[in-house]
């Protein structure tokens, strides 16, 4: 672990500085003390960032949503928190009528939506209404612990980027912890794996370099089976040359797709 | 076991500790996959497993407060953890011992950062040798902590009492049946006490000299509940090291 990194419970005494008190600690007496069991820094700011917890949604959050229930006027949409999020049917891109709520949106869709507002009493509010947001059709979504996102993204989008690159996937990372990849399914296969490792160890230090390394085992891995399946699926295409035509128009509109995804993940961070 | 002649002789007592000495412990973090915080204690005789979830969705609904968490506390005994079988389910004695508890805990949680919501503590007593409140609330208090809610503090408890006009830390079951006084304490390290209860007798000078030994104990606890907490982490670095 670093210098100014270090372990603490809650309680511990981090500093006589009240100014430089942020989240995860809490002032008392005019000291700062950490509020949670967590990893504390301390240069700049003091704020200790939680090993542990659920996602407590924040305006301003992208985050991935399941749709539960479709109400009247809102989809109430499940953020892996404590809290139900509410999609107001103005909240979505286009004016559409109440009764075809569920034409558009229904319950088991998955959404990529913006925390709009949260009120004292915790009442969550979501859109739809923005450039980057949409409904998701395609890929894959699994779960990290909400406490791991930050740790995933990396130092400016460091990790993620990282990730992206030598996996060859799309992926978008929720700040509830859900996360959304697409791909080839070989690529996807080794994005899960690599994710996973991350949300086991990222509390040890070296994560980037130990995940540069296991990629390239990885891959150096998977590198001598394709050879062999690509050899296999020669064959098969010849069996099923009919077949070719509709499966390449999927591929087509994939691409198009991940092109978007792709400009608004641009933007993300 | 029938009473004993004598509970404490030259200053040792049945089970060979000194009168301010605690039982040994043995805590083991985040021994439970489904719950977001578990810890396993041992406090001597006594063995319990503490689950924490939340904050969650209240269930009944009735039972949320609109600005801050409820805090839910179950103690419950196996039907195991004592010689004669103890009839499962919540009686007299769980219910409040789930009551004192939660209260013992709620002065450090942070509930108002989280309304509408629950936190629930689930503490099931595996193997029973008195005090299992205090081990309870010591294991409760590290899986808080290991679920990531804010608190201002751990919370360490342990008891006193007097045996044959002995004052002694921690008593044992043979001591607490045959004793003169049990009073469990529980409190922050800065010692603010958030549960205090007795039964039997105490002059008050035995009472503020117990209350001293009592500090002393729940600060050794907290030191094992703190290293207990960052050894989790910490083994999980070198096994990967290792790797």
């Amino acid at each position: 672990m670093e210098m100014d990194k270090k372990l603490v419970i809650p309680g511990e005494f981090l500093s006589d500085d009240v100014n430089l008190a942020d989240e995860g600690t809490y002032v008392e007496d005019g000291k700062v003390f950490s509020s949670v069991f967590g990893i504390a820094s301390l240069k700049n700011h003091i704020r200790v960032v939680p090993l542990s917890g659920k996602y407590i949604p924040r305006p301003g959050d992208l985050v991935i949503g399941i749709i539960t229930e479709v109400s009247f006027s809102n989809w109430i949409v499940d953020i892996r928190s404590p809290y139900d999020g509410l999609l107001h049917i103005s909240e979505f891109p286009r004016r559409i009528e109440s009764q075809d709520m569920s034409k558009y949106i229904t319950v088991g869709d998955s959404i990529m939506t913006l925390v709009r507002d949260v009120d004292p009493s915790m009442k969550v509010e979501l859109t739809l209404n923005d450039q980057r947001l949409r409904q998701i059709k395609e890929g894959r979504i699994i779960e990290v612990k909400p406490s791991k996102v930050p740790r995933l993204i990396g130092r400016s989008g460091s990790m993620i980027a990282m990730l992206k690159n030598e996996t060859n996937c799309n992926i978008f990372v929720g700040q509830n912890g859900r996360i959304w990849m697409t791909g080839k399914d070989k690529d996807l296969e080794l994005a899960v794996k690599a994710i996973s490792k991350i949300d086991r160890e990222s509390h040890i230090s070296g994560l980037t370099d130990r995940m540069i390394k296991f990629l390239k085992e990885e891959k150096s891995k998977h590198g001598k089976e394709s050879e062999k399946e690509v050899e296999k699926e020669e064959i098969k295409i010849e069996e099923v040359v009919e077949e070719e035509k509709p499966a390449e128009r999927e591929e087509v509109e994939e691409e198009k797709s991940g092109g978007i995804l792709d400009e608004l993940l641009g933007d993300d961070r | 076991m029938s009473k004993p002649e004598k509970l404490i002789e030259n200053g040792i007592r049945l089970d060979g500790r000194k009168p301010d000495e605690l039982r040994p412990i043995k805590i083991k973090v985040g021994v439970l996959n489904r719950a977001d915080g578990s810890c396993y204690f041992e406090f001597g005789g006594n063995k319990v497993i503490a689950a924490v979830y939340g904050p969650r969705e209240v269930h009944p609904r009735h039972q949320q407060k609109s600005t801050s968490a409820v805090v839910r506390y179950r103690y419950n005994m196996a039907s195991f953890s004592v010689e004669e079988r103890k009839r499962p389910g919540p009686d007299r004695r769980s219910i409040e011992v789930s009551k004192v508890s939660r209260e013992a805990l709620e002065p450090v949680i942070f509930e108002e950062y989280f309304p509408r919501s629950a936190i629930d503590i689930f503490v099931e007593v595996l193997q029973a040798d008195a005090g299992t409140r205090t081990a309870g609330i010591n294991a409760a208090s590290i899986a808080l902590a290991d679920a990531g809610i804010p608190m201002k503090s751990l919370v360490s408890s342990c008891a006193v009492g007097k045996i044959d006009d002995t004052l002694v830390l921690d008593l044992n079951k043979d001591e607490d049946n045959y004793g003169q006084a049990d009073m469990p304490v529980a409190m922050t390290p800065d010692g603010r006490i958030t549960l205090l209860q007795m039964d039997g007798h105490l002059t008050k000078e035995e009472f503020s000299e117990g209350l001293e030994m009592a500090k002393t104990g729940c600060l050794a606890i907290h030191e094992m509940q703190k290293a207990a907490l960052i050894e989790k982490y910490s083994s999980q670095m070198e096994g990967d090291i290792n790797e």
